[in-house]
């Protein structure tokens, strides 16, 4: 009786069986990676009416976030500058730049600008951001270096597991009031410790300043209440 | 005067009247190696199709569409359009889940037990109640799938890396069903094909047009029935009879603690796994039964499945039906014993409240009707047998309606009482899984042996060397090598 199958069938078999046990795992990996990176689209400017630059109007200008933000510290959301806002410098400076025009067109029809959400999260999170900048989440724990970016883009997943990195561990981000507005603050910036007589690390001032704000038990920061009224 | 041995008793024991073909051995007489091989695999290899087989697999088909149908609009539309509200937030989902589960562990225990402690009439029996137990899991993994309401999330059971930092709540009964049910699941369907490997060696050899020959022999893995390959086989066979056997007891203890666990009168109750358990195995074997009985028939297997597996099947029911219904009497005694107002509240109400004729139906299914197996004639009678098992069946779906949804219904507050009503779709779903159950099944008889030729012909050469004793067929191999093997490798290694 002839052979039913060639001898190389030993070897498709094998592969078979190991493109099966490393695949599966492969595949669930490769996807949790994508979605990770271009499932959340960080890194990734999105087209805007006016092409705003955060990075020219804090460094070179040295605007202060509240500047435009203006209801971040009292209100869920940091809020969006009217129009006003903006004409109230550019009425004077780069009044006629055709980059401006869209800005001008709004002042005068009264219609507000279209500005589209960089940070959108779904719409069953509540998201406060008062709370965060009254308890010492700096800007810059959520947005990066805002400051440095031409076009505004997530330089994090906003992704829930990101959120619950800190809400798990709120003293390896957390930061002194006064440092929440501050750039690529560090936590030595806070000086030094007065119980190690060296500068303070992260997870030293941290710890202190999560008993100082009464942040509660990592338990009340993860119910899913917390987020998920 | 000689000691008897409980065999020769069952033998001199007047018989009852039984058709001429029919017999009281666990093999029909004349069989020898090789009527076993052809008449098994002929069933796969050379038969027609059958106008009956054709017909029920028709009828089977229509009612897996009825499931589709049923499914589809269930993914469209959410658990809404069945009868739950939100009293009754488990209905008709978990009722057949839990029934479906159950069933399967007949295969089981008839596969892995039943191994381990040497019945050799679990040999004719245990490679279609093994394919039971697989597609009885399917179904109840259909109708879990159905139960998550948002389906596109079902994977969230699972402890999968995930974009919200978030991992199952592995302190809930729940999440330790998820891993019940998915071991049972790999386990019964890796125990069935490492059985099935000789014998589908054995269609591969015995398959005449190439496809079909390549089929067999893909599915066969290279089986050569070497000693080295026999060796291997018996060792792996052994290895999965040992991670089978807790499974019979802890599948079912899992899934009674989804309701053990909380505080509903009627669920809380430390009772509850031991009587499920008993209770699934009690289920499984009328549906073992239901299913041998006209398989046997249709097929002409009554040589491998004689009278004396379906008695013995009958005795096994019989047992964990008496278990059963000790449940149900516990139940009532401590719902009174206890003084409890919320679990006498219960007790009467699952009696005499709205749902009355549910409990009623259980006891007469359940408590009554298992009894009449005490009688020989009762036992040794095919139409009476599958009366019975049909009624088993109608009585362990009415016992996870009773607990489910009838103690959902009435709990401490009355406030929250509410009254359940099954929708179309309910029941269309509910059948749709029948046309499932069916559809595996049938096309099971028809492409792959539904005995186990390998392990029969061993029984057939202890039976022909060694009558009387019940030696397993991991004793030795040796019958295998003559004819499983392919024509070039016929080993001289078992021939000893």
């Amino acid at each position: 009786m002839a052979q039913l199958f060639h001898p190389s069938s030993n070897t498709v078999a094998k592969m078979v069986i190991a493109g099966g046990a490393l695949g599966i795992p492969g595949l669930i990996g490769a996807g949790y990676a994508i979605n990770m990176t271009y499932g959340y689209r960080v890194y990734h400017p999105i087209e805007q009416p006016v092409q705003f630059s955060h990075k020219h109007h804090t460094m070179d200008d040295g605007i202060d976030c509240r500047y435009c933000h203006v209801a971040v510290e009292k209100s869920t959301s940091a809020g969006i500058p009217d129009t006003h806002t903006c004409m109230s410098c550019h009425s004077q400076i780069w009044s006629d730049s055709p980059e401006l025009a869209p800005v001008r067109a709004s002042y005068t029809s009264g219609q507000p600008l279209n500005w589209n959400r960089v940070h959108d999260l779904p719409d069953f999170v509540y998201f406060n951001h008062s709370l965060h900048i009254n308890n010492g989440v700096g800007c810059e724990s959520c947005h990066g270096r805002i400051d440095q970016a031409p076009l505004a883009q997530k330089v994090h997943t906003f992704s829930m597991q990101w959120c619950l990195d800190c809400h798990r561990h709120p003293e390896k981000f957390l930061r002194p009031k006064e440092a929440v507005w501050t750039m690529g603050w560090k936590a030595s910036d806070a000086g030094i410790n007065p119980d190690t007589k060296k500068p303070y690390t992260q997870e030293e001032l941290g710890s202190k300043l999560v008993k100082q704000y009464k942040i509660g038990h990592e338990r009340q920061l993860t119910d899913c209440y917390t987020c998920h009224h | 005067m000689a000691a008897i041995s409980p065999r020769e008793i069952g033998r001199r024991l007047p018989s009852p009247v039984v058709d001429a073909d029919e017999t009281f051995d666990v093999l029909g007489a004349g069989n020898s190696l090789t009527t076993v091989t052809d008449r098994v695999s002929d069933v796969v290899l050379r038969d027609r199709l059958r106008p009956g087989w054709v017909l029920f697999l028709l009828f089977s088909l229509a009612l897996l569409a009825c499931m589709g149908v049923a499914a589809v609009y269930l993914f469209a539309m959410g658990v809404g359009i069945w009868g739950i509200n939100n009293t009754v937030g488990w209905g008709f989902d978990i009722v057949n889940f839990v029934w479906w589960i159950g069933i399967g562990h007949a295969g089981t225990l008839i596969s892995a037990i039943l191994l381990l402690v040497h019945q050799n009439w679990r040999t004719s029996i245990n490679r279609f109640a093994e394919a039971m137990t697989i597609f009885a899991v399917f179904c109840a993994g259909f109708f879990v799938l159905s139960h998550v309401g948002r389906h596109q999330y079902a994977y969230w059971l699972f402890p999968l890396p995930n974009s919200m930092g978030m991992w199952p709540q592995f302190r809930s009964p729940l999440e330790w069903d998820v891993f019940a049910v998915s071991t049972y699941a790999t386990v019964s369907i890796l125990f069935w094909y490492v059985g099935l490997i000789p014998d589908l060696a054995t269609l591969r050899d015995r398959a005449i047009r190439p496809w079909i020959k390549k089929a067999y022999g893909i599915a066969a893995l290279g089986w050569r029935g070497s000693n080295q390959h026999w060796h291997r086989y018996m060792a792996v066979y052994l290895i999965l009879a040992g991670i089978s056997t807790p499974l019979v007891l802890s599948v079912h203890s899992t899934i009674s603690f989804d309701f053990a666990f909380s505080q509903v009168p009627g669920w809380h109750a430390t009772i509850f796994p031991p009587y499920f358990v008993a209770g699934a195995v009690y289920a499984g074997f009328a549906m073992v039964l239901i299913l041998a009985i006209p398989m046997r028939e249709i097929f002409n297997l009554k040589d491998f499945i004689t009278m004396r597996h379906l008695e013995n099947m009958a005795k096994v029911m019989l047992a964990t039906g008496i278990f059963v219904f000790y449940g149900y009497c516990m139940e009532a005694w401590t719902a009174y014993y206890s003084g409890n107002i919320y679990e006498r509240f219960m007790a009467m109400n699952r009696a005499f409240g709205p749902y009355g004729w549910s409990y009623w139906g259980l006891i007469f299914c359940n408590g009554v009707v298992p009894w009449f197996l005490f009688i020989r004639k009762v036992r040794t009678n095919l139409t009476w047998l599958f009366i019975i098992s049909v009624l088993v069946s109608i009585g362990m779906w009415l016992e996870r309606f009773v607990i489910i949804i009838v103690s959902l219904t009435r709990t401490f507050l009355p406030s929250s009482w509410a009254d359940f009503t099954p929708t179309g779709w309910d029941w269309l779903q509910y059948i749709g899984t029948f046309g499932l159950f069916f559809t595996c099944f049938l096309l099971f008889c028809r492409m792959l042996p539904v005995i186990a030729m390998a392990e029969m012909r061993e029984l057939v050469h202890h039976e022909s060397h060694h009558h009387g004793d019940a030696h397993s067929h991991l004793n030795g191999g040796h019958p295998n090598a003559d004819l499983s093997g392919s024509d070039a490798s016929v080993s001289a290694a078992h021939a000893s």
